[in-house]
């Protein structure tokens, strides 16, 4: 007989959709309701067979396999810790209280994901609003540099164009959408303003948008490929909305400029506050990442990119970063944990990852566990494990699992491996 | 991407790269064809599809095919340039 379990939480993207019904049947999932392709994929193609953890390949006991982790880690001097994104609070936190005993450099996906939206947050600050702020006001929405159709698919239903709010009773009707980017994607298609520019030509076009909005005259008839007029048509909407939501993504961050970009787009959305009411959200992508973030200010003061190795935080981004060090080959063992570095960092960095000793903790056996020496197959939050975690609003959301399967969860294994090393 | 990246549909889907009409007519390529693409870091064969892109614009999912042509430079930010960065292309 199968269960129905509701509002079960979704800890595919950084939605994290908190309305989904799984059904149940003799402790396996047979249906979803309400999930995108990407949310049905997490749910139905994971497989909770408890797996034995393997070194250099071959199945071990959990007890051999943490002793390993702990002699690799005990006997590294500059040990790396990276990953975070797709795991709990909680396992976070633990993550974090390892690098610190250890006097090892701690670092997050944010580093190649959201790490130049933190640095330009440093500088300007963020103009920022809750997502269902957004879906009960927004009657004007920016999409710079991101692709919600295909990388966050229900955002545009769930969040942001489609939802009938409190003050846009109508839905996509009281809304108006633009998308800023360099190609068309899936969700320019469904935007009301398309405004393609130039690659690289982030900066310059929003500084000109900047300058518009203060009432600046500009001497060019066009800037990244864009018309002045197109761009003050933008800047006439975005002052006479009643509340705007700009959202970014990898467009901005992944290109030349990186920080300064996103720090253009945030003064420029602090300074539409003069005339309206404006927020930007970024779009994270993996399902925790913005808990990663959360967790490494609260416990370190930085929000990636953290050496303990002189006894306290040191924060460095491009020093402490792990494409930046891998690349320089500067640490001597590596503890991955739910992320994939090997398929996600360029090959002159992932490469280094098979000269050093590497653990890695995920479900899934990826590219990373295939080379790494040590391999520790944990449970799924929200699938087979309970975790906390934070939308890309910065809500947080507890996720509860659906199925039982006996595998420990990421949080469990850093504590097996603190305790083998007589840390706690 | 939830069958494994060993999967043939992950591996089809990170090995290909996306041209607009007008570059691959320029270069007498029809689609499903191999291009070589390179840049100071490496060179990789793979696939072309057609693409809505702008002229002199290449799409390529992200993942380890795509990221050997990625360098390691991050600009003291800790972000390499996956995007937005010189590819050169030739027919093999």
């Amino acid at each position: 007989m199968s269960t129905l379990i509701e509002n079960a939480v979704c800890t595919f993207c950084g939605c994290l959709c908190d309305d989904i019904t799984v059904e149940v049947d003799n402790n396996r999932i047979v249906k979803t309701k309400r999930a995108c392709a990407n949310g049905r994929g997490l749910f139905m193609e994971y497989d909770a067979t408890p797996r034995k953890p393997l070194i250099y390949g071959k199945e071990v006991s959990w007890e051999e396999a943490i002793a390993e982790c702990a002699g690799i880690l005990e006997n590294a001097d500059n040990p790396l810790i990276y990953g975070l994104s797709s795991t709990s609070t909680e396992a976070q936190k633990k993550a974090v209280e390892l690098a610190d005993r250890l006097g090892a450099v701690i670092d997050t996906t944010s580093s190649v994901c959201h790490g130049p939206t933190a640095l330009a947050m440093q500088t300007v600050g963020e103009a920022t609003c809750t997502l269902g702020e957004v879906s009960h006001r927004a009657d004007l929405l920016v999409f710079w540099g991101c692709n919600p159709a295909v990388s966050h698919m229900r955002h545009f239903s769930r969040y942001s164009l489609m939802p009938k709010g409190k003050l846009v009773p109508n839905g996509r009707k009281d809304r108006r959408m633009y998308v800023v980017d360099v190609r068309p994607t899936a969700s320019s298609k469904v935007a009301d303003h398309f405004i393609q520019i130039k690659p690289g030509s982030d900066y310059e076009v929003l500084t000109v948008l900047r300058a518009l909005a203060q009432g600046k005259k500009v001497d060019v008839d066009q800037v990244g490929g864009v018309a002045i007029e197109q761009l003050q048509q933008l800047v006439d909407h975005m002052k006479g909305c009643r509340f705007g939501a700009a959202f970014m993504g990898m467009g901005l961050t992944m290109t030349r400029g990186r920080d300064i970009n996103v720090r253009e787009l945030f003064s420029l959305v602090s300074e539409l506050n003069q005339f309206t009411r404006f927020s930007v959200v970024p779009m994270r992508g993996h399902s925790n990442v913005a808990g990663a973030d959360q967790v490494m200010t609260w416990q370190t003061g930085y929000p990636f990119a953290v050496s303990f190795a002189r006894g306290y935080p040191q924060y460095g981004p491009g020093e402490f970063t792990a494409v930046d060090l891998l690349a320089r080959g500067e640490v001597d063992a590596a503890l991955i944990v739910a992320s994939d570095p090997a398929a996600h960092f360029p090959r002159g960095a992932a490469a280094y990852l098979e000269q050093i000793p590497t653990i890695v903790i995920d479900p899934e056996k990826n590219m990373t566990a295939k080379a790494a020496r040590v391999f520790l197959p944990t449970a799924c939050c929200g699938i087979d494990a309970p975790g906390t975690y934070y939308r890309m609003d910065n809500i947080s959301i507890h996720a509860r699992p659906v199925v039982t399967s006996g595998r420990p969860g990421d949080e469990d294994v850093l504590t097996g491996i603190m305790e083998a090393m007589k840390l706690c | 991407m939830h069958k494994g990246k060993e999967s043939e549909a992950y591996i089809r889907a990170v090995t290909r790269v996306d041209m607009s009409d007008y570059d691959m007519n320029q270069l007498g390529i029809n689609e499903g064809e191999d291009i070589l693409l390179y840049t100071l870091e490496d060179s990789i064969e793979v696939p072309v599809f057609k693409g809505n892109l702008p002229e002199s614009m290449l799409f390529m999912p992200m993942g380890p095919v795509a990221n050997r042509l990625v360098g390691v430079d991050t600009s003291g930010k800790g972000m390499p340039s996956y995007k937005g960065f010189l590819v050169e292309v030739e027919r093999p």
